[in-house]
């Protein structure tokens, strides 16, 4: 008790960090393995490997701040806290999904959780967020909010105003650039000239800031910095996170525009094997604590898709209800 | 009241009355502000009257973020031809956005735009693109034809909680009219207006056509031809019931718009005559649309190209005709 305490709030985010990323890994597992045996019957573009950023996010964030993110966002959805069981029951057309089911994999949303909007639409989550953040500075919260996106989006003129207009206005927004290194199935190196998303900041006159988006302390340590500066009233920061996409574009995606080479240096900079190596290293936890928190994280899953599996799939009236306030505006 | 001053009292009332309302747009403040927002950055503050930078996709996606947290943001895209930069916010994010997340969050924002079209502007600053927006769900889509039905139909579309597509016609915004200025007044969305009550035919219109009907409908009762106009004001949602009602009356019909006649608003309207009223019709229904081509510059090829009154009385004339050649021939 005592040296937990000495340790600080540091140890506890260390911890929360390896949860956090365990049940993500846990989650995109699971439901691979489900898609590919043909159990599961679902769309899903996959976060593995992505884990370390969408972990920091979730430490880092309070409740109250709010998160946009992207289609691949199974493991931004679970950072924020929104419940497994939405998220699975989104994803596979159940009642208990988030949207009650007629959303799909790609439009997750759960306010309560502060994961505002997932987009399908490359580009098109940092206008939002700007809006987002409008209104937290015009009701006075000193809440944040984050805008998560790909590298690939940074190419989209939406991409270009809303940071433009974000820098222009000092609002309370964080974007941060998940780089996978491809944008579906192109290389960044053959979609833009400079070798750093982070440099574009400079152009719309917002810091910008380069990490190792597969060390999840250095991610925390840039983003704190960020989410203080935005919270303070200071204005946006562009923080691109470099990593890797171990699955492809989409679920089943042959991948045969990836060297080998480059998949396999990915592999070993795996960041779960690599942030629990250092955990151990560093004395932070204990092996069988560690296993403890991957056990518990398979179980959680399992427990999740069982009740998912058990719901019941979502309903025909569905079709009549939420494309106006009224159903009545809905032409015969 | 001109139109352009109904609007701006629509806007003003609504600032005033509701501190969730704000505007958005490209030059909207003072002193550039020269349209329906003008003197309301001064009143109300460049907070809630926000001058935007040119980026018409992150003005849409300003607001719909904002309206998702309570706010009724009033975004301004200046002229409609500029609105396809903003699609993608409009069609993927704000109309379906109920929808997807179950009415977890819903974007209840309004989008004013204008409508060029007959001041030489050439082909990208003319155009009546409302059929794109009346086939998207989620969407509703206003084209007022009066300052009355402007003031009206606005307030509505501000606190409507489904995304809102209002369109101003800039030929129409200097017409004037009897505008109520009680800040009550509103006009509930989806109910047409009878402009000019008839008997022999229906003039089915919105924004400027309303206008042209009105011109064909004076010249046509000097031939003694008795022509109601049918204002929809709304195209989503669609006040069936009137439009039926009308033409249930009068057997005939002509549908009137400046948007692009091939594929226009006009072929469901007559989808919906032919399916309803098939049996009671004298004639087949007749279109007036804008041609199949891209809007000319010169004055005199784009007079050309929109309905007019001539136009719409042609149109009147071969609805007539129709019903002697078809009792000629069972006779």
């Amino acid at each position: 008790m005592t040296t937990e305490q000495a340790a600080g709030p540091a140890l506890d985010v260390r911890r929360r960090l390896y949860e956090l990323m365990t049940l993500m890994k846990a989650a995109d597992d699971r439901l691979s393995k489900g898609i590919a045996s043909g159990e599961l019957q679902c769309v899903y573009w996959p976060s593995r490997g992505q884990e370390a950023i969408a972990a920091a996010v979730g430490a880092v964030l309070r409740l109250d701040d709010q998160l946009v993110t992207t289609y691949r966002g199974l493991h931004d959805l679970i950072g924020k806290g929104v419940p497994l069981v939405e998220i699975y029951g989104e994803m596979l057309g159940r009642q208990v999904g988030s949207g009650r089911g007629k959303g799909g994999t790609m439009h997750i949303a759960h306010p309560d959780s502060g994961l505002m909007m997932s987009t399908g639409i490359v580009g098109a989550g940092p206008p939002v967020a700007v809006g987002l953040a409008m209104a937290a500075r015009r009701k006075g919260l000193d809440r944040v909010t984050v805008a998560s996106f790909g590298d690939g989006a940074t190419n989209t003129g939406s991409f270009h105003e809303a940071a433009n207009m974000a820098a222009l206005w000092d609002l309370p927004l964080v974007l941060v650039c998940q780089n996978n290194q491809y944008a579906e199935m192109t290389p960044t190196g053959h979609t833009m000239k400079i070798a750093q998303v982070a440099d574009r900041a400079a152009g719309y006159g917002m810091p910008g800031v380069r990490v190792d988006g597969n060390d999840p302390l250095a991610v925390v340590a840039a983003l704190e910095e960020a989410v203080e500066r935005a919270r303070a009233g200071a204005g946006p920061t562009l923080l691109e996170c470099v990593t890797f996409r171990f699955r492809g574009h989409y679920f089943g995606d042959p991948m045969k525009y990836i060297p080998t080479e480059q998949m396999d240096a990915a592999i070993a900079a795996d960041p779960l094997p690599r942030f629990r190596s250092r955990l151990l290293d560093d004395g932070v936890c204990g092996a069988r604590e560690l296993d403890e928190i991957e056990t518990a994280a398979v179980s959680a899953v399992d427990e999740a898709l069982a009740a998912v599996l058990a719901a019941p799939a979502a309903a025909l009236d569905e079709l009549d209800r939420d494309v106006y306030a009224d159903p009545r505006n809905c032409p015969a | 009241m001109t139109m352009r001053e109904a609007l701006n009292l629509a806007l003003d009332q609504a600032l005033e009355r509701d501190e969730r309302v704000f505007l958005i747009g490209e030059d909207i403040a003072d002193p550039g502000a020269s349209g329906p927002t003008a003197g309301l950055s001064s009143r109300y503050g460049t907070e809630r009257v926000l001058d935007t930078p040119i980026s018409e996709a992150a003005i849409v996606g300003a607001a719909i973020g904002a309206a998702m947290e309570g706010f009724r943001p009033v975004a301004e895209i200046m002229i409609m031809d500029f609105i396809g930069i903003a699609a993608d916010q409009i069609i993927n994010h704000a109309a379906k956005m109920r929808f997807m997340t179950g009415g977890r969050t819903t974007a209840p924002i309004t989008v004013r735009t204008q409508i060029y079209g007959g001041l030489g502007t050439g082909a990208t600053h003319s155009q009546s693109l409302e059929a794109w927006f009346m086939h998207i769900p989620g969407l509703k889509v206003i084209v007022p034809s009066t300052p009355r039905d402007g003031k009206g139909l606005l307030t509505s579309a501000i606190f409507d909680d489904d995304p809102c597509i209002f369109l101003e016609t800039i030929r129409l915004q200097g017409q004037r009219g009897m505008v109520p200025v009680d800040p009550g007044f509103s006009i509930p969305l989806g109910q047409a207006d009878v402009k000019r009550a008839g008997t022999d035919v229906t003039l089915i219109s919105y924004g400027r056509g309303v206008v042209e009907s009105l011109g064909a409908a004076d010249a046509l009762a000097r031939q003694e031809i008795s022509a109601e106009v049918l204002d929809l004001r709304t195209l989503v949602p669609l006040d069936t019931a009137a439009i039926i009602e009308s033409v249930h009356r009068t057997t005939r019909a002509v549908v009137v718009h400046d948007a692009v006649q091939f594929a226009g608003p006009g072929a469901e309207i007559v989808a919906i005559l032919q399916r309803e009223l098939f049996d009671r019709l004298s004639a087949p229904v007749e279109r007036v649309g804008a041609r199949f081509v891209p809007n000319p510059a010169p004055p005199a090829l784009e007079s050309q190209v929109y309905p007019n009154s001539e136009k719409i009385i042609a149109a009147v004339h071969r609805t007539l005709r129709w019903k002697t050649t078809r009792e000629g021939a069972r006779g």
